[in-house]
């Protein structure tokens, strides 16, 4: 490979076996103090996600925020729309904020439409999908990562990367092969 | 190396304890359920092309009904006062419980972790999907003049005008609507990752370009698995409390009406049950052939079949309670006309329909106490069509016997379904099925990547036990009875 600048590249990937060894290897990746890393798995990990991206999501707060917005928007507008802008006796039913018990079931309804939908549009939107090319798409064998490969990129961005040093680094971990990712 | 490990073939034991036979690894899950909807359309099997084909002519019948209905109206049925609800919201009710079955695996069954339901989740939230099609259409055909349907949507129009609110009927609208649009987006989220397999294990250009986009470039990053997990799991919580309140206010379209046998305060958690009984024995019916025809006893075993089973059980139990709780609220009541329906459905001219529920509800699935019959897919198929049957006579018996007999014995009638009542019926089943052949065309109709991790999850599991040195860990729900290492990864 020819020679370039450390910049040129997006990262550095090995490739595992198993879970297992990924789950290892990136305990002792984040050990040595690297920061800057992700990993690709066909499936959720547990262990992996607590080191590579630990801490808030931020969906649920969108959620909750959402769900409030969802409930007093259903509120409010059988609050107008029966009460206010046409009001209809029915049943005798009172035309004032006694009537709230018959405006729950929408209330409620109106409350899951709006948090369900932030749920997964949030999910999407801060995972910044949809994103058709990314570079990491350029390692080889990476189409195994949504079937039964295990990855762990290192980023050429982190503070302690080092072309030859990380990828010497990452070969003493046990993987199937370690490979620069062009950017 | 991580691909192209010996598979061990040949029949595997299916002894009833396993929820995931030996001899899977993430390579052959994600080869053998991945690869059934990238099949060349050439290559496409006979018994699906029949199959759709059946369906596709049932779903011309429904399309020809709905057309004589848009031409005629709805005098084509056999509806007219005092039955004006006929077959049009039986079978609304019928079909929308039996959607309740996908939406409980889904959600409910992820919240209490139980990790059997991944190789049945996809498969049960599609018939939800199509079930609830089926059953939003109902209500509309019912309108009269359905084209004006959008009158029940609130929005600023020049009539100045609003819908009514306080009225069950308005609650549905929004209770369906909310019900088929959650159940659409999470069954989407669930689809992502699985769309990402399918990129990359497409070997056709246009499939890849198709699944490529479908999967937004999902990558598998750590962090995306991260938002990812905590979405599903609020989407769970969310589709929880909105299955229940589903089916609730469908009853509260009975209940909170004065007629005689729907004015009951039990009809919320008895439709609930009802609903995950009916659609339980639906995935059984369904589940039961395709497993065969697409090889995937390992992933949905007899011990799948054998909690299905159970479950049925339980909520069918719950059911027989509130068929007792009516009985009792009309005995109880001291008003003549609660006591004269009870009469009437023991006596009157449609009491054929009570005792045919109480015979498929109530007493059929009795044998489900037992080991043996939860075991056999024969007598689990009878019982779940005697279910269906039993679940659609339910809803006859709670709508056209009381309203048969109304307050006014000088408007009392019978209803007699019309033809097109029938064919309307049978072609919404054609809708049904060309959706679900569509899906197991298409689509993979287990979800891959929640294999892959309960395939991981029993993996540590053994290593667990192993290292614990074939000590007792305790029950051991997932891998039951299998011998250690017999799952190894590679």
């Amino acid at each position: 490979m020819q020679r370039r600048a450390a910049t040129d590249i997006y990262g550095l990937m090995a490739e595992f076996r198993t879970p297992e060894d990924l789950i290892a290897a990136t305990h002792t990746v984040k050990q040595a103090g690297y920061s800057r890393l992700d990993a690709f798995t066909p499936f959720p990990i547990e262990e992996v996600i607590e080191e590579v991206a630990p801490g808030d999501t931020g969906v649920p707060r969108l959620v909750l925020l959402a769900g409030l917005i969802g409930a007093a928007t259903g509120f409010i507008i059988q609050y107008i729309g029966n009460l206010v802008d046409y009001p209809v006796n029915i049943g005798g039913r009172p035309l004032n904020i006694a009537n709230w018990p018959a405006m729950i079931p929408i209330t409620f309804e109106a409350m899951i439409l709006f948090a369900a939908f932030t749920a997964a549009i949030s999910m999407v939107v801060l995972n910044g999908l949809p994103m058709p090319y990314h570079p990491v798409f350029n390692a080889p064998r990476f189409d195994r990562a949504s079937q039964d490969g295990f990855f762990l990129c290192i980023e050429a961005g982190d503070p302690l990367f080092d072309r030859a040093q990380t990828a010497q680094f990452l070969r003493s971990l046990g993987p199937v092969q370690v490979s620069e990712v062009a950017n | 190396m991580a691909q192209a490990q010996p598979l061990r073939t040949g029949p595997q034991p299916d002894t009833g304890e396993m929820y995931l036979l030996p001899g899977e690894t993430y390579t052959s899950i994600s080869r053998k359920i991945g690869d059934v909807p990238l099949v060349s359309p050439l290559q496409t099997s006979r018994g699906w092309l029949l199959g759709f084909t059946i369906a596709f002519i049932l779903l011309m019948v429904y399309f020809v009904s709905i057309a004589w209905l848009f031409i005629k109206g709805v005098g084509i049925w056999g509806i007219n006062v005092p039955v004006a609800w006929g077959m049009d919201i039986i079978n609304f009710v019928w079909w929308i419980g039996i959607g309740h079955a996908g939406t409980l695996i889904s959600a409910i069954l992820l919240l209490l972790n139980q990790g059997w339901r991944n190789s049945i989740n996809r498969f049960a939230e599609a018939m939800t999907l199509f079930a609830v099609a089926c059953a939003g259409l109902y209500p509309i055909l019912h309108l009269g003049r359905p084209w004006l349907f959008y009158w029940l949507i609130p929005y600023p129009n020049t009539h100045g005008m609003w819908p009514n609110f306080r009225s069950a009927l308005a609650w549905d609208v929004f209770a369906i609507s909310t019900y088929a649009s959650v159940s659409l987006v999470f069954w989407l989220v669930g689809l992502l990752p699985d769309f990402a397999t399918l990129r990359d294990r497409a070997t056709n250009i246009w499939a890849k370009r198709a699944y490529g986009i479908a999967a937004l470039g999902w990558r598998g990053s750590a962090r995306h698995w991260h938002r990812y997990e905590m979405a599903s799991l609020l989407l769970a919580g969310l589709s929880t409390p909105l299955v229940v309140s589903v089916h609730s206010i469908i009853s509260l379209d009975f209940a909170i009406s004065q007629v005689p046998g729907w004015q009951v305060t039990i009809f919320p958690p008895y439709f609930v049950a009802g609903a995950v009984f009916a659609g339980f024995a639906m995935v059984i019916l369904l589940m039961a052939p395709v497993r065969v025809w697409y090889g995937f006893q390992n992933y949905i075993t007899m011990r799948h079949f054998d909690v299905m089973a159970k479950v049925m059980l339980a909520t069918g139990m719950v059911v027989v309670y509130g068929y007792f709780m009516e009985v009792w609220a009309a005995l109880y009541s001291g008003s003549r006309f609660e006591e004269y329906l009870l009469f009437n459905r023991l006596n009157g001219p449609s009491a054929w329909a009570y005792y045919g529920l109480l015979f498929c509800n109530a007493v059929a699935i009795q044998p489900l106490w037992f080991r043996r019959v939860r075991q056999s897919i024969p007598a689990l198929i009878i019982i779940s069509l005697i279910v269906s049957v039993g679940m659609w006579l339910e809803r006859y018996v709670i709508i056209v016997i009381s309203l048969e007999r109304e307050f006014l014995p000088s408007s009392w009638d019978i209803y007699i379904p019309t033809v097109w009542d029938w064919s309307l019926y049978i072609g919404s089943f054609g809708l049904f099925f060309t959706l679900l052949f569509l899906f197991i065309r298409f689509l993979p109709m287990i979800n891959i990547f929640e294999m892959r991790m309960f395939q991981f999850q029993e993996n540590e599991r053994l290593h667990r036990r192993e290292q614990a040195g074939h000590g007792d860990t305790g029950r051991d729900i997932v891998t039951g009875k299998s011998e250690p290492g017999a799952a190894s990864a590679d």
